[in-house]
């Protein structure tokens, strides 16, 4: 015992092939076929689902968020034209009521002018006449004042 | 041969010693194939266990089955290449596995508790025969690979790049299964017998870095062991133009 054989021992020794070398092999081509069905195949699925599930869903949130900005796009446009719109509607109603206020301004003043012009000429046919009133009685006035002093003579 | 108990007097150390069975009028070794359906016991359960319930979210050992899973594809797919590598992994990944859980089960459980009529348990890997099993296994499985994927144009690769190559490429047909043979059984075979040696002069501490230092060789040749088998059945597979 106790001793360290190496070759050419008919029994025992480091280099001793028998019938183990053949049905290691088998034994390793069986476990080889059980793992492949117990742990290669299954394992492989899960992890080949969970990379599938997640690329699926990785390209469904690029889309998501693809669409998202789209529409925030779109609605940016939208508020912008809307804004031009309004703008141009402030205009427009500044510009009106600029138009109306002058059309008024010059009605106004034409209407004020015309009274007046009126006025003045009212005045003025008025003065007239009194001033004629007042020449014809002060021709009366005149000629009586002669009647009397030439009756008193 | 020398005997180690002149060198050791005081040491009791079995090499070469084996429990034989006897089946018919095959002759086996008893030890190993009793490590080695623990070791198969110990993967089984494990692989069991962990796929009992496969979740998208895994949990508990589903999550170190995905990860050595995904380890073996990833040394399968560097050296086979990304076409015919799915056909190869199991093979690969049982045996990384097997030679991996056997060594390091040589390594870490005391078999010197359990006694046996003759023989030692230990690594199943640190006997030859089942080291040249599975480097005759892998002789085959590239043989296989290359003629199944590419027909008699396998052996343009004999004479590839210049028919100078043909006589180094049939030595290396001899050379591939000698040298993964001999590197698996020596490595485990030596380590175990430097832990049992230095175990025997100096019980106390002094073992202990080289038992981790031996556990890391273990690693590594698994490692060696089924990097070297996927690059083989890779390079059968290989198309050249």
């Amino acid at each position: 015992m106790n001793s360290l054989i190496l070759f050419g021992a008919s029994e025992g020794g480091l280099f001793d092939f028998d019938a183990t070398l053949p049905l290691m092999a088998v034994q390793v081509v069986l476990l080889t076929f059980i793992l492949n069905s117990l742990f290669f195949k299954p394992v492989g699925k899960a992890v080949e689902e969970r990379e599938g599930y997640v690329s699926t869903s990785r390209a469904d949130a690029k889309k998501k968020l693809a669409q998202a900005q789209k529409f925030e796009e779109d609605l940016r446009a939208q508020l912008k034209e809307a804004r031009q719109a309004s703008q141009k509607v402030i205009t427009e109603a500044e510009q009106d009521s600029d138009k109306l206020y002058k059309e008024a301004l010059a009605l106004a003043t034409s209407e004020a002018n015309a009274s007046r012009e009126k006025a003045r000429r009212e005045i003025d046919s008025q003065r007239e006449q009194a001033l004629n009133q007042l020449k014809a009685d002060s021709e009366k006035l005149g000629e009586l004042i002669v009647e009397r002093l030439l009756a008193a003579k | 041969m020398g005997s180690l108990s002149l060198l050791l007097p005081f040491a009791e150390l079995e090499v070469g010693q084996h429990l034989y069975w006897q089946i018919g009028n095959l002759r086996l070794h008893g030890q190993v194939f009793l490590t080695s359906w623990i070791v198969i016991g110990a993967l089984l359960t494990l692989v069991v266990i962990g796929t009992k319930k496969m979740e998208r979210d895994p949990r508990g050992v589903q999550n170190l089955l995905e990860f050595l899973w995904d380890y073996i594809r990833d040394l399968a797919r560097t050296q086979i290449g990304e076409k015919a590598y799915r056909d190869w992994m199991p093979f690969i990944g049982t045996l990384f596995l097997f030679i991996f859980v056997s060594n390091w089960g040589g390594a870490l459980v005391p078999w010197r508790l359990i006694h046996l009529p003759s023989g030692e348990l230990g690594a199943p890997t640190a006997d030859i025969n089942t080291t040249v099993a599975l480097a005759l296994l892998v002789s085959l499985s590239y043989f296989y690979a290359g003629l199944s994927r590419k027909g008699l144009r396998y052996f343009e690769y004999y004479v590839h790049p210049t028919p100078i190559m043909l006589p180094f490429k049939i030595v290396e047909d001899f050379t591939k299964p000698l040298s993964l043979s001999f590197r698996l059984f020596g490595n485990i075979l030596a380590d175990e017998l430097v832990v049992a040696v230095l175990v025997f002069l100096v019980p106390l501490v002094l073992p202990v870095p080289v038992m981790f230092l031996g556990l890391f060789t273990s690693a590594i040749q698994a490692l060696i062991f089924a990097t070297l088998a996927a690059y083989y059945i890779g390079e059968a597979v290989e198309e050249h133009h």
